[in-house]
């Protein structure tokens, strides 16, 4: 099974985020970059089913050269080669269409991203290389099963989940539950080693339409003080939330 | 051109964010001078279809033989409806994110997900929306004559026009390449996404055993429960309760932190909740300086007054 694992470049979670430019662009300095969470739970689900029924795990990322230490880091963790797509990803589409565009030359049976990727937040690439490809697509997945062919997968929906059947070639949007935090891998030092003779195949980005453009940033409103209450005085918070807060 | 609104239905029933979704697609299409037409995939009454009139739909067009969680049937129904529209409304649920893109990648129109604003201005259209996971607020533009917007649910009011719409009966039937085996929702519990106030346990409740004052805080509440990621972790809870930046964002009315100390990926996927509350034995806790509220105080002494409290208030 040739199995293809979208993996996007987000800086480490506990990330203070700035802007730069007159708050027009993210500012990458100091930030620790780490392979998008929800990517990493589907790059482990894809070495998963690799060990257990043999095929062939190739990552993908559209990105600038500040992307390699994390492809590198994929590579380590156990994928076979990677292909990086050389464009900063500025928006949804023009991804979608760059990857889409990769697998229509290069088919894979089974193509992994995450839901979504923790620093835009988009939430758009997996549906749209599905679209572009004319795929079946199950997004916030959280199980799959693989037999032969025909794949068994639950979704998360509100309050629930649901479960769906499809034959590959597939893309799913994963996210934990696919596999738990304790099946991620810490690469090892024979890993990190091969890491750096695996193919890592460099392609120019070809012309994509951008369907949106990014203005600008600026932060949440700060909040006032927080307001204590004494603990042998919770009417108190009570009364504060009913009538000051008006939320109860 | 119209603003095309997609609503969304369990069980045969709308959920309070398709009526949201409603009253932003009715906001949306004054400012564009147009009206709302909604669409609705799956088995619905009349009845739950009247009722998106009441939220400023004047038609529905229902697509009784399409299943939501088929995204390919769904995105080519909504693609079909979004003929004469030039906005295309969805709330974010886990299913439009399944949707929505398909149809931005099929028209070529530009989607935004996570908005949180009306459209700021309309040529071309400019809204916000959370980014960086909630950390950052991103103004951004849509350079596609058709524009799709999903908007976070909790981040718009429901508005009541008192309208009634005309029902109209598609008989889209196409069935994509996925089959939908069986669905599993917890009955009677409300969505934690679209919950209006949220109880949260963190590892200061020691074990899974000391749920259950949590668990009837948020029944006195009508609130839905939540976790931090440690909990879940440790499966003390399950995943799907599990709150911050990599497990659920949630927008509510209000967030009550209880023996969470509050780490910045915590604190991102709650702090567009509009009135945060912290129940917490020590002072130094980062969820002190992002609360509106506080109790520095044992939450098992803490939290059965504040039921006996909210119980008087109730009645």
């Amino acid at each position: 099974m040739n199995i293809v694992v979208c993996i996007s470049s987000v800086p480490d979670t506990t990330s203070k985020i700035n802007f730069t430019q007159n708050n027009t662009k993210f500012d990458n300095s100091g930030i620790q970059f780490v392979i998008n969470p929800n990517d990493e739970f589907g790059l482990t689900k894809a070495m998963l089913l690799k060990e257990a029924s043999g095929g062939n795990v190739k990552v993908i990322t559209v990105g600038d050269a500040t992307a390699e230490p994390v492809i590198r880091k994929a590579l380590a963790i156990g994928a076979d080669s990677a292909i990086r797509i050389n464009k900063v990803a500025t928006d949804s589409y023009s991804t979608a269409a760059l990857i889409a565009s990769y697998l229509k030359e290069n088919p894979a049976d089974l193509i992994i991203a995450g839901k979504e990727s923790l620093d835009y937040n988009g939430g758009a690439v997996p549906a749209m290389i599905a679209e572009i490809l004319g795929l079946a697509f199950v997004n916030a997945c959280n199980g799959m099963d693989i037999s032969g062919v025909s794949a068994t997968l639950t979704r998360e929906i509100d309050g629930g989940k649901e479960t769906l059947a499809a034959d590959l070639p597939l893309v799913i949007g994963g996210q934990k539950g696919l596999v738990e935090e304790s099946d991620l891998r810490i690469p090892n030092m024979r890993g990190i080693m091969q890491a750096r003779t695996k193919p890592l195949e460099i392609i120019e980005a070809e012309e994509a339409e951008e369907l949106t453009t990014s203005v600008s940033f600026e932060r949440p409103a700060e909040k006032g003080a927080c307001k204590l209450v004494e603990s042998d005085n919770v009417a108190e918070l009570v009364s504060l939330l009913h009538n000051e807060a008006k939320v109860i | 051109m119209s603003v095309l609104v997609y609503t969304e239905s369990w069980g045969g029933n709308f959920r309070k964010s398709s009526f949201e979704a409603v009253s932003y697609a009715s906001e949306t299409a004054k400012l564009l001078g147009t009206d709302v037409i909604a669409i609705s995939l799956g088995q619905v009454s009349d009845e739950q279809l009247n009722k998106l009139g009441g939220y400023g739909a004047s038609k529905v067009i229902t697509c009784a033989g399409i299943e939501k969680g088929d995204s390919q049937a769904a995105t080519n129904a909504i693609a079909t409806a979004a003929n004469n529209a030039s906005v295309i409304v969805f709330s974010n649920t886990n299913t439009a994110t399944m949707i929505a893109p398909r149809l931005s990648a099929k028209l070529k129109a530009g989607a935004i997900s996570n908005v949180i604003t009306l459209a700021e201005s309309t040529t071309p259209i400019t809204v916000k929306r959370k980014a960086f996971s909630s950390k950052a607020i991103e103004l951004i533009t849509i350079n596609t004559e058709k524009a799709i917007l999903c908007f976070t649910p909790n981040s718009y009011q429901l508005i009541e026009t008192g309208g009634s719409c005309s029902i109209e009966t598609s008989s889209a039937n196409e069935k994509g390449a996925i089959t939908i085996q069986g669905q599993e929702t917890a009955s009677g519990k409300i969505s934690l996404s679209e919950a209006e106030i949220v109880i949260s346990g963190g590892r200061g409740l020691k074990g899974p055993e000391n749920w259950g004052m949590i668990e009837e805080l948020a029944e006195v509440l009508g609130a839905a429960t939540a976790c931090s990621k440690p909990v879940a972790d440790i499966g003390w809870r399950p995943h799907a309760e599990h709150v911050g930046q990599t497990g659920k964002v949630v927008t509510a009315d209000l967030y009550i932190a209880i023996g969470i100390s509050g780490a910045i990926q915590h604190l991102a996927g709650v702090n567009s909740s509009k009135v945060m509350v912290a129940i917490n034995t020590d002072p130094e806790a980062p969820f002190f300086k992002a609360a509106d509220y506080g109790i520095i105080g044992d939450a098992f002494e803490v939290v059965p007054k504040l039921i006996q409290e909210i119980k008087k208030l109730n009645s």
